[in-house]
């Protein structure tokens, strides 16, 4: 077969799916656990979804039958939904999508519904955006770690190129000023034209987000080198505690002579709401020409009418949108406690978080070696001997072996148990593994505040529910 | 500080195409608020057949609701799901009803098919696969103008024309092939294949056995693909009946060969359902690679699981499916008979076809000049004063001035009636125009030389005759 006859895109790995991680995700759909069914099978903790609030939806919809133009209720507007093809997308949409985002931050901010620009998901918006923004050759500054298929979404077929900003758990992996300013200089002495950066507030797979200094900081570090700054807010509605949040929106009101053209947004509704499924996608600029290109761009990946009518429907209804937002955030953060509680219990930590899916954890200490071969082997105990499919940190271009990304907002609580269970069991059944002890893993955590306040926290339990894994009579019985 | 693909014109944005649009948008006809206004023409949309579709929704509750057969909520399935490999429900009904189009000549196996979001993806997904930037396809002319942003803007992919004539009724030729496949090496260009619309946009006519043999034989030559863009297959309504390219590599036993692996096919639901706003687009390829490929480009324009689900309600009723596609045959043939009569009356005559939403019609003796300078001044005076948006020949890089693509089958009849009103009116006030211009003339004959009067003055009357005779 003529190797030639395909396109170099087509025949390369740009796409990224030959990478190992995927090892993970092939045990699970080989053998993926099901409390009846499969209850040895290995349980997915590699995908970042938001199941935990679809009862709040589903009920919604029930009560709002013609938001579905397939109802009888909703049949008479049909046509005139299948036939819309307008790129501008249908403005009851767009004003629905910026006023949920308005909600999402707390009314901080009020985003106009005419640079709102649909696309495939946010995978398709990043792609639009480095087409958009760079030409082949060009390179984005990416902070590490970073979600893997950045390096498929924004590279594979637009030729643009990442740079690591390498961000360190000495930090507790924060952006610094001083970080970009050496994965610039890094750039230019590799001879790459640098066209901006691409964060992610909250960020994947931190689950931390940004204070407003370090947002200002970044700010004024794209305006002095006049490059862009894109920022990836698909986590917004997951922060515990919304009023902490800043988004870039915000900042940018509160830095002089920003110019606005170098910022744009990333928005997706697939982690808020919980729907991957309908692909909605969107990119905000306050450059308008790229307002402009991005919106024709747009044709290769609009959204459904069909789910553009659901939607424009479901997210003007204020009182279902603020009901959700917070309730989310709610179940979310519990669900989060339960893990990092489950997981300190038996001196596992995780960085600090109150956003995202998903904790950074740390292993550092399984490691045989400080060495990412290390982290690798380790990972492979996790997936087939402990059967949880979770994300090696290495995946995330981090900088440093040891952590892992572990989702857990993808499950009910019943699995969620038994993953604790089974990581529990293990710890406990392997304490040869712990090569470091316990006084000098202490000593690295200092910064990450772990194991001893959540031990505490457990001694004098405040936040009991029928729940809680404490309450849980698998989790005394393991006690 | 933007890329150059902002900043350059690929996106063919600026082309007459949609200049039009833009006009039609200032001033939309409506039947009451604005009876005045501009007639789209130009918007190749099958609206004649939804109220087959409404009936159906409104018999098949459960397909609504986010419900199975068995009332069950399956909303947070349909919302989790966005597996590239797409709803194996959907791919399984959708190959079934791209066969039945075909008249059960040929199968399509669900696992070569890719979902994209629309055809336009489709297509750019197709040349991400098959080009690097610089490669060239080769694309009869006239084409869809859209073709030059899906193919080339963010592809960097290359178009050159194979040059049709009306000649021979815009047909594919050998000769026609190989100066596309010259010119191509002139400019340096490495050709990796062939598109092709099949029907036709613009021209409404379905390739015959002879070019699809050619095609078949050219690219077998050239070791090069086949693009065979396939989305108004279900609007086939007269013989000749539709020949997918698929069938004639199965008559031709090339199925399993090479051949077969560099025939790719598009489809999408917009043209034959109606559906456009869905985004229902799909690649059918025999190469597992392009599949493979396609697949993981997906990402980037999924199809909404919602939609998915939707339509493969629809499409696995085959009692509605079979329904439909004749009865919409049925309407698309009433309602071109009704365009072509109505513009026959004006003197103005279409190329004979079977299939599409619109017909390729002739309009070159109203050219005051043949040239495309001419078929400018002619579209600006049908965009402005006849108030028609139509789409000139020119922005589908048709070769010869003067044709013109009009829509039928987005529009009421009434609508379709007025607008064939108002040709017949703009017809005899240019003739009576021309008369006074001509009389004029010729009382100044001595004075000065003598312009050459446009063709059409002269043809008018023998022309109405030409249409008799060349009636196929």
């Amino acid at each position: 077969m003529d190797h030639n006859l395909l396109s170099k895109i087509a025949t390369n790995n740009g796409h990224g799916e030959n990478s190992p991680y995927f090892d993970g995700w092939k045990a699970f759909d080989a053998n993926p656990f099901h409390p009846q069914h499969n209850p040895d099978g290995v349980i997915q903790m590699g995908l970042a979804e938001n199941q935990l609030s679809f009862d709040l939806i589903q009920k919604w919809i029930e009560s709002n039958p013609s938001a579905s133009i397939c109802t009888p209720q909703g049949a008479f507007g049909f046509k005139e939904t299948a036939i819309f093809q307008d790129y501008h997308g249908l403005p009851e949409f767009r004003t629905a999508v910026a006023n949920f985002m308005n909600r999402v931050r707390g009314n901080r901010v009020k985003f106009d519904p005419d640079r709102i620009v649909m696309s495939g998901g946010a995978t398709g918006a990043h792609e639009t955006l480095a087409f958009c923004l760079a030409n082949p050759g060009e390179a984005f500054l990416v902070p590490t770690p970073y979600y893997p298929a950045f390096d498929r979404d924004l590279r594979w077929r637009t030729g643009v190129e990442l740079f690591p900003v390498v961000c360190e758990s000495a930090d507790n992996f924060k952006v610094t000023r001083e970080a970009l300013e050496t994965a610039y200089k890094k750039a230019k002495l590799a001879n790459v034209k640098v066209k901006g950066v691409l964060i992610t507030n909250p960020s994947n797979p931190l689950g931390t987000f940004l204070d407003r200094d370090t947002l200002k900081d970044i700010v004024n570090f794209v305006n002095d080198k006049s490059i862009h700054l894109v920022c990836d807010e698909i986590y917004a509605g997951t922060v515990t505690n919304g009023d902490e949040f800043v988004s870039i929106a915000e900042v940018i009101e509160e830095v002089p002579k920003c110019n606005l053209d170098l910022i744009h947004l990333v928005y997706s509704l697939s982690k808020d709401m919980g729907f991957p499924g309908f692909r909605v996608g969107v990119v905000y600029s306050y450059n308008d020409n790229v307002v402009n290109i991005a919106r024709k761009m747009s044709s290769f990946g609009l959204v459904s009418t069909q789910t553009q009518h659901l939607l424009a429907s479901m997210l003007s209804d204020d009182k279902f949108v603020e009901n959700f937002i917070s309730e989310s955030r709610i179940r979310l953060a519990h669900r989060h406690d339960m893990f990092t509680r489950g997981l300190a219990q038996v001196g596992i930590g995780s960085l600090e978080s109150k956003a995202g899916l998903f904790f950074w954890m740390d292993l550092r200490r399984f490691l045989k070696e400080p060495t990412f071969e290390s982290e690798m082997t380790f990972w492979r105990v996790i997936i087939n001997e402990i059967k949880l499919n979770v994300s090696p940190g290495q995946s995330f271009h981090c900088s440093e072996p040891g952590w892992f990304r572990v989702c857990f907002a993808n499950m009910d609580d019943e699995t969620t148990l038994v993953a604790l269970w089974r990581i529990k069991t293990f710890v406990r059944n392997n304490r040869n593994l712990e090569i470091k002890t316990r006084k000098q893993c202490w000593q690295n955590n200092q910064h990450l505040r772990l194991s001893s306040r959540r031990l505490d926290d457990i001694l004098t339990p405040h936040r009991m529910s029928p729940h809680s894994p404490l309450a849980s009579p698998m989790v005394r019985a393991q006690n | 500080m933007l890329s150059e693909k902002v900043t350059c014109n690929s996106h063919g944005q600026d082309s007459s195409y949609f200049l039009g649009w833009e006009e039609y948008e200032k001033n939309p006809y409506d039947e009451f608020k604005n009876p005045n206004g501009i007639i789209q023409m130009g918007l190749a949309e099958n609206q004649l057949s939804f109220d087959l579709l409404q009936s159906w929704l409104e018999k098949n509750p459960q397909a609504m609701a986010f419900k199975n057969y068995n009332n069950q909520s399956i909303f947070k399935d349909l919302a989790l799901f966005q597996d590239y490999h797409g709803l194996p429900a959907f791919k399984n009904a959708l190959v079934k009803f791209m066969s039945e189009i075909r008249g059960g000549s040929v199968s399509f196996n669900p696992n070569n098919l890719v979902l994209t979001a629309g055809a336009t993806s489709a297509n750019e997904t197709l040349m991400f696969c098959l080009n690097n930037p610089g490669d060239a396809f080769l694309l009869p002319t006239p084409y869809y103008p859209g073709f030059d942003r899906d193919l080339k803007w963010r592809t960097g992919a290359e178009i050159v024309p194979i040059q049709c004539s009306s000649l021979n009724g815009f047909r594919i030729t050998k000769s026609a092939l190989e100066d596309a496949y010259k010119q191509a090496e002139k400019q340096n260009l490495k050709v990796k294949g062939v598109l092709v619309t099949n029907p036709s946009n613009p021209l409404g006519t379905s390739l015959s056995l002879h070019e699809l043999d050619l095609l078949v034989n050219f690219i077998s030559s050239r070791n090069i693909h086949l693009v065979s863009d396939e989305i108004y297959s279900g609007t086939v309504f007269s013989s000749p009946s539709f020949i997918s390219i698929m069938e004639v590599l199965k008559n031709k036993n090339l199925m399993n060969t090479e051949i077969a692996k560099r025939v790719h096919i598009v489809y999408s639901l917009s043209k034959d359902l109606g559906l456009p706003g869905f985004r229902i687009g799909a690649i059918y390829s025999n190469d597992e690679r392009v599949v493979s490929a396609a697949t993981k480009m997906s990402s980037f324009g999924l199809v909404s699981s919602q939609t998915q689900h939707l339509l493969s309600e629809i499409l696995s009723d085959q009692n509605f499916t079979k329904t439909y596609l004749s009865e919409n045959r049925r309407r698309l043939k009433e309602r071109h008979e009704m365009l072509v009569n109505g513009l026959k009356k004006s003197g103005i005559w279409c190329l004979p076809s079977n299939s599409g939403l619109f017909c390729w019609v002739d309009m070159r003796h109203l050219l005051s000049s043949n040239t495309f300078e001419g078929e400018m001044e002619l579209w600006k005076m049908i965009v402005y004063q006849v108030r028609l948006n139509i789409s000139p020949g020119s922005s589908c890089h048709c070769s010869e001035p003067g044709w013109f693509r009009v829509c039928f089958a987005n529009m009421s009849e009434q609508t379709l009636d007025l607008a064939m009103q108002r040709v017949k009116s703009f017809v005899d006030s240019m003739a009576k125009q021309d008369n006074q211009s001509r009389h004029q003339k010729l009382m100044n004959r001595n004075s000065r030389r003598t312009k050459s009067l446009p063709k059409w003055v002269f043809e008018l009357s023998f022309h109405q005759q030409e249409i008799v005779a060349n009636e196929r």
